[in-house]
């Protein structure tokens, strides 16, 4: 039991979810290995947010539990950072305070979070734009507020609701190069929702599939060969391209 | 955008004044004097002292129930928000306030409270304090669940959700009510000199009625509702100073 909690950060242990009728996710159990990124994959309305939830502590399950390293989950917590899939940005707050927000409510002096969250504004490429308001960013730049927002409270585990869904194609290419260099140098544990499949091959360690609903996990990829190529030769490796026609056509069952 | 704003309250003022003095010369009302008529007989009674005598009397229980209605009536609302009993439980008092008619609420306050200045300041609280208890629950109970759970997530205490998140994410709602509450305040001020004791602006809108003189009559009427327009103005700026990127809606 003990090596086991070392080696997942997380771990989901039977989860059932029920919304009233509506049976959201049935015996759902998966682990999340220390330090890697790991994406679930899965059609849409499949339960992937509402996973991401319950191990945010944001929801109760049905049944089962979740554990984080070791420990139960019954609410959220500092080793815990969400990036929202519909962003949640507050309105009335500037960019620098939205990013800033984490540290605000842990009780961070505020020369001393604004300080951090200028640093994540940066790395998120919103430089100039600290003092403006979510109404006057463009989508991809709200959800790098987002992005910036979970970074800056430096969690040791990142749930990333399709964070990348918003930017464009050069950007999100860029962010998942970043990605990358974050897990190979952060010794942090990623859970990353996606619906490209190329994308959740080319950064991830594992890939959760899943199920529509009443949602499971149906297959456990785990790319190995290219993980240690550099970024340009991923693409076009021979392992990468030939896992995603293999979840392509494992998925394609589902879409028809 | 900020003289174009004004340029066309301007132009606004211009074509209402315009078109009373307009009806007052047409006459289509013995009783209707012109705007010109009105505003030098307003002149008249700042330079005699009579209108600031009147305002003395006319703005403490204004001033005591517009600032009662406001604060208790936001601090209810958000309560009533934020507690399914409490909403059950408090509510109602708010609908029925709202829906029955004050005149014949007025000698049930005279009999309890008399003619002084209670009675004056709970008129102008059952004119105000509905709208804004209930434009509050309402903003209140529909603050997006979205932002809120950000907030807990963040490890965001059950005060942070409350002082950060659903009282900004409310005011502008919550502003909305004040406005209409204010105006009604305002109103209810007036109405309690009318029907309580005549004071104040209500005195003389009730004695120059009576004295047929109609252009004090619309120059007391004229200014009580210029005040209550700039106060509104003011409460604008002061939501707009609190909440500045909040007037956008919201986004997502
Ligand atoms: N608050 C709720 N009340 C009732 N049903 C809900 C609620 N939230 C989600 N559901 C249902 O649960 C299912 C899973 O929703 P969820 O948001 O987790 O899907 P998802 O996999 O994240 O989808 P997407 O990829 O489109 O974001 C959906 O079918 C949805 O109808
Ligand atoms: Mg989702």
């Amino acid at each position: 039991m003990s090596d086991q909690t070392t080696d997942n950060a997380v771990s989901v242990k039977n989860i059932y979810k029920n919304y009233g009728e509506i049976e959201a996710l049935r015996d759902l159990s998966l682990d999340f290995p220390n330090g890697q990124l790991t994406s679930l994959l899965g059609p849409s309305g499949c339960g992937k947010t509402t996973l991401l939830k319950i191990i945010a502590g944001l929801l109760p399950a049905t049944q089962g539990e979740v554990f984080v390293n070791g420990s139960l989950v019954t609410k959220p917590g500092p080793d815990r950072a969400f990036v929202f899939q519909d962003f949640a940005l507050m309105p009335w707050a500037s960019v620098l305070r939205n990013v800033a927000f984490g540290l605000e409510l842990r009780g961070v002096n505020k020369n001393e979070r604004e300080d951090i969250a200028a640093k994540y504004i940066k790395d998120v490429g919103l430089v100039g734009f600290e003092n403006s308001f979510p109404h006057e960013l463009s989508g991809g730049m709200r959800q790098r507020v987002g992005l910036a927002r979970a970074l800056s409270v430096d969690s040791p585990v990142l749930l990333m609701d399709e964070p990348f869904s918003a930017v464009d194609e050069q950007t999100r290419r860029k962010f998942q190069e970043d990605l990358l260099n974050l897990v190979k140098n952060e010794n942090k544990t990623f859970i990353f929702v996606t619906h490209s499949i190329e994308e959740a091959v080319y950064v991830s360690d594992q890939i959760a599939i899943l199920l529509p609903r009443p949602s499971r996990v149906s297959e456990i990829i785990k790319p190995k060969g290219f993980r240690n190529k550099d970024v340009d030769s991923i693409r076009k490796d021979r392992e990468y391209l030939d896992t995603v026609e293999s979840i392509w056509k494992s998925l394609r069952t589902y879409v028809e | 955008m900020l003289t174009r704003s004004f340029f066309l309250k301007i132009l606004s003022g211009a074509l209402i004044f315009g078109a009373w003095e307009y009806a007052g010369r047409t006459g289509v009302n013995y009783a209707l004097p012109t705007f010109l008529e009105s505003m030098k007989a307003l002149f008249d009674m700042t330079m005699s002292g009579l209108i600031f005598e009147a305002y003395a009397d006319t703005l403490r229980p204004l001033a005591v129930g517009v600032f009662i209605s406001s604060f208790i009536g936001i601090g209810i609302g958000v309560w009533v928000g934020l507690s399914e009993k409490f909403d059950w439980l408090v509510s109602p008092i708010f609908i029925i306030m709202q829906a029955a008619p004050l005149a014949a609420l007025i000698p049930l306050l005279i009999m309890a409270y008399g003619i002084g200045l209670t009675s004056k300041v709970f008129v102008v609280c059952i004119m105000a304090m509905p709208v804004i208890v209930l434009n509050t629950s309402v903003a209140v109970k529909n603050t997006p669940s979205s932002v809120k759970e950000m907030a807990r997530s963040f490890l965001g205490t059950e005060k942070d959700v409350i002082l950060k998140i659903i009282i900004p994410a409310a005011s502008p709602v919550i502003f909305a009510g004040l406005r209409l509450g204010v105006s009604a305040g305002f109103i209810g001020a007036i109405l309690a000199e009318l029907k309580i004791t005549p004071t104040g602006v209500g005195d003389i809108i009730s004695y120059s009625r009576m004295t047929a003189d109609y252009p004090s009559m619309y120059a007391a009427i004229f200014s009580i509702i210029l005040l209550a327009v700039l106060f509104l103005n003011l409460l604008e700026k002061i939501e707009n100073f609190f909440f500045k990127g909040n007037n956008q809606g919201y986004i997502s």
